[in-house]
């Protein structure tokens, strides 16, 4: 299995490699400069600013000592929150943005696993219809629709939630986990439903059945492994995507998190911010997938042991 | 006393397109101790009537229409779930057919065997799983699995398919059941393995004396196990009675006509040969690397699938070859065809050599040279018209024009015995014997020299499987094919082949006239083989099981 992650994690290196090459001179070629403003800077101030971020060197000098910093991973100085570096934007934002994401993910995998597994009980049925119709809607609403629509029911009307802020109320984590974590779950509940389906049809859970086996340890022993495979497949997939997508949710409810940078790193020209989030981001999705993968391998007790020999 | 008592069961799967009568009007008695046969083909009803008994039947579509089915005075079809579940647990047993999918490939045998024990229904007969362990391992060693204090904690992949039928025996036998249902056992199963699996359910029965409903579509396997056989046709009972009159003095058309169609005895065309060698294959190898194990300095330790065969096929011949799964007998085929990459040695079409030709320079030998392949379900394209798969090889190796292209494939159809209006039809419109008659159809359409056929009726019912050999044989004559006739199934490759090949991990042990060989095989290998072969005949066969 190290051997396994090794070999991946050294897979991910020209794709990192890419990322950053494409980002940086992407946001490079974008017009506008971090600098620019509405008022005019005198030439010889802006001089000194391309100077001392080394702007004024050519473009593929810059390139290269920015890979260099990467490499020892640093991701330089932002050049619109001066004086702050991008690796300590990014730790400041981190640990709340993870938490809202780990929440969603909890919503994510509690609601879309039961509604899946529930659905695929009876197929074709009213318990299958309602949570999978349940589902689409889910995915469809978008989340700068459904945070306001739950602000409006349980926070103005209901008045039993907060309404927005993290961490100063107690309850006020809820409405943004549950409007990160909805479409996940439902994406995950057609997964499970989906896997749970392909499994229950197998030959071996109607040997667990003939031996006389009650229904939920049928579920539960013989049909879960198999069948949220596919769920844990989409894990990492999904948690970097959680980490990366908050942003909407986070400005809905004024959360400080890591999200709020991207967006305004990319409207400022912050080049060092906007490519720091982005190798970032790379490197987490990578991880997570791989993290995923491990999970779905070690679940198989054949690829398990597969995996062990060939180390 | 009979144990089961089965009256005017009636089993109908309600789909959407109509309703099927899978089982209709069955009636029957099982008595404690004792043994009766359900025979059918595929499609028969066997294994729904045995499903339906203890509630297995995806439902919906199926429904359960009428009938009674009294298991000691209670009738199953009508019982809570509570005493099913009682039932399924304390008295009836299933033995499914294929051991590769019936085991939970997640979970290790010994916990799937214990769990019987450990979630008993029954809250007085709760064993512990320490207690359940004993009980388990005791029966594992009684199926006859080596050293099952260790094996206990292996998952099914780690087992061969014999022995993962053994531990389904295991399984089956755990909970002291009385009546013992064996869906096809032995189907999936080589036939030494199979003799092995019929011997200890057999035996296991006199121990643990249960009464056993063994639902089979061979003839031959049915003719030694048992005592009573039901004859089943389109979810009906064609007839019942007692083995002996069944096989001997049957009235019936339709196990008249099944009995008939077992093959058997010495091939019935006259031979073809010519004395001249169209296939020469010397010192063939094929090695791959074994993924599974580890490295040796840097490199995989090979799999031997075919490990220095040299063989000669004459002009007009039909080879058998024969072997058990594993042996490498598919490799060979496809060796020879060039379909998979070998390792050494040389294969010979005519006086000109395949081996080391690119792909673009094997193209004018592919026309020449064609395969027909196991399962029709799954070697057509499901996406193709039984016309776009006909015309392709036409077309693509020159044989027919945009012009003439129809009236060529309506010829195909004919010659396969296909009706011309099924052209347009999806290949999943057709019943297996059908498809095979596609698959044989595209093989012929570039008029080749020599076919390999791999396994061509193994996936199919015996009066199928008679329809299609007689095919083959029949365009083998017409076409002047020579033929590599691939199988594991000895009484087919007697009734079809020239001269036998037996194959085993990868190297081949005797080869002779068929006749000969089955009359005096040498190798101890061969003995074996051909000493497992069921006989679908009751005193032959109970005859054949006494000397082995």
């Amino acid at each position: 299995m190290f051997r396994f992650a090794l070999g991946r994690l050294f897979q991910a290196v020209p794709v990192l490699l890419v990322v950053i090459t494409v980002t940086f001179f992407l946001v490079h070629s974008a017009p506008g400069g971090p600098f620019d403003a509405d008022k005019a800077v005198p030439p010889e101030v802006l001089k000194a600013l391309e100077a001392q971020y080394n702007l004024d060197q050519p473009m593929w000098q810059q390139y290269l000592s920015y890979l260099g910093d990467v490499v020892q991973g640093d991701l330089g100085p932002s050049f619109k929150y001066s004086g702050r570096t991008v690796n300590e934007l990014i730790g400041a934002g981190l640990p709340t943005t993870a938490e809202l994401a780990f929440y969603a993910m909890l919503v994510a995998l509690g609601v879309g696993i039961t509604a899946g597994v529930t659905a695929s009980m009876r197929p074709n049925t009213m318990q299958d219809y309602i949570p999978m119709s349940a589902a689409m809607i889910g995915i469809c609403m978008p989340s700068f629709l459904l945070g306001p629509l739950l602000v409006l029911i349980f926070g103005i009307h209901l008045e039993w939630l907060p309404v927005s802020g993290w961490g100063d109320i107690p309850g006020d984590k809820i409405l943004p986990s549950i409007t990160l974590g909805t479409a996940y779950a439902a994406y995950i509940a057609r997964l499970s439903r989906g896997g749970m389906l392909e499994v229950l049809t197998q030959d071996y859970i109607r040997t667990a059945r003939a031996k006389g086996l009650s229904e939920p340890v049928v579920i539960a022993k013989h049909a879960l492994r198999g069948g949220l495979i596919p769920v844990v497949s989409f894990l990492g997939p999904a948690f970097a995507g959680l980490l990366g997508g908050s942003f909407v949710v986070e400005t809905i409810f004024q959360i400080p998190g890591l999200g709020r940078f991207y967006v305004q790193a990319a409207f400022n020209r912050d080049y060092t911010l906007i490519l720091g989030m982005t190798v970032f981001f790379s490197t987490l999705i990578i991880i997570f997938n791989l993290l995923s993968d491990m999970l779905a391998i070690w679940l198989n007790p054949k690829l398990r042991q597969e995996i062990r020999g060939s180390n | 006393m009979a144990i089961l008592e089965v009256k005017g069961l009636k089993v109908y799967f309600h789909t959407r397109n109509g309703v099927v009568k899978a089982v209709d009007d069955v009636s029957f008695s099982v008595d404690s101790g004792e043994t009766l046969a359900i025979v059918g083909e595929s499609g028969s009803g066997k294994s729904v009537t045995c499903y339906s008994l203890l509630d297995l039947l995806p439902k919906p579509p199926a429904r359960i229409e009428g009938g009674t089915a009294f298991f000691d005075g209670e009738d199953l079809l009508t019982c809570s779930p509570d005493r099913m579940r009682h039932h399924r647990c304390n008295d009836i047993a299933v033995i499914f057919q294929d051991p590769m999918t019936s085991l939970n490939p997640f979970l290790t045998i010994g916990e799937q065997l214990i769990e019987p024990l450990i979630y008993h229904p029954d809250k007085s007969l709760i064993q512990s799983r320490s207690k359940a362990r004993e009980r388990a391992i005791q029966l594992l060693d009684e199926v006859g699995i080596i050293d099952p204090d260790s094996r206990f904690d292996c998952y099914p992949h780690e087992f061969s398919g014999g022995m993962r039928q053994r531990v389904m025996i295991a399984m089956a036998l755990i909970t002291k059941p009385r009546l013992l249902i064996c869906d096809e056992p032995t189907t999936a199963l080589d036939v030494t393995i199979q003799a092995q699996i019929l011997k200890l359910i057999k035996k296991l029965q006199q121990t643990h004396e249960v009464a056993v409903i063994f639902i089979s579509h061979d003839l031959g396997v049915v003719a030694g196990i048992a005592d009573k056989v039901l004859v089943m046709c389109e979810g009906t009972i064609r007839e019942t009675g007692n083995t002996d009159s069944i096989f001997y003095r049957s009235q019936n058309e339709y196990t008249k006509k099944l009995l008939a169609a077992i093959p058997s005895g010495p091939k019935k065309l006259e031979s073809r040969v010519k004395p001249e060698n169209l296939i020469r294959v010397s010192h063939l190898k094929t090695h791959f690397n074994d993924y599974s194990k580890q490295k040796i300095d840097g490199k995989y330790s090979q799999i031997k699938a075919v490990d220095d065969v040299s063989l000669n096929i004459s002009r007009g011949e039909i080879l058998g070859l024969v072997g058990e799964s594993g042996s490498g007998k598919s490799t060979l085929g496809r060796s020879i065809l060039q379909l998979v990459p070998n390792t050494a040695g040389i294969v010979n079409f005519g006086a000109d050599q395949l081996t080391g030709l690119s792909p673009r320079q094997l193209v004018p030998w592919r026309r020449r040279m064609q395969m027909i392949f196991q399962d029709p379900y799954a070697s057509l394209n499901p996406r193709m018209t039984v016309y776009e798969t006909l015309s392709e090889p036409l077309l693509y190796h020159g044989l027919a024009n945009r012009e003439n292209v129809l009236s060529k494939v309506s010829e195909l159809m004919d010659e396969v015995g296909l009706a011309r209006g099924h052209m347009r039809k999806y290949p999943h419109e057709f019943s297996g014997g059908q498809r095979q008659r596609i698959a044989i159809g595209r093989a012929i359409a570039t008029k080749p020299e020599f076919i390999i056929a791999d396994e061509p009726v193994s996936a199919l019912d015996v009066t199928i499987q008679a329809q299609i050999l007689d095919l083959i044989l029949d365009l083998v004559e017409s076409h002047n094919l020579t033929m590599m006739f691939i199988s594991h199934d000895l009484s087919v490759v007697r009734y079809i082949s020239d001269r036998v090949m037996i194959l085993h991990q990868g190297v081949i042990v005797e080869e002779g006239k068929t006749e000969e060989l089955w009359a005096n095989p040498q190798d101890p290998y061969t003995q074996n083989l051909l000493r497992s072969i069921p006989i679908a005949d009751p005193i032959l066969e109970r005859a054949r099981i006494e000397n082995i």
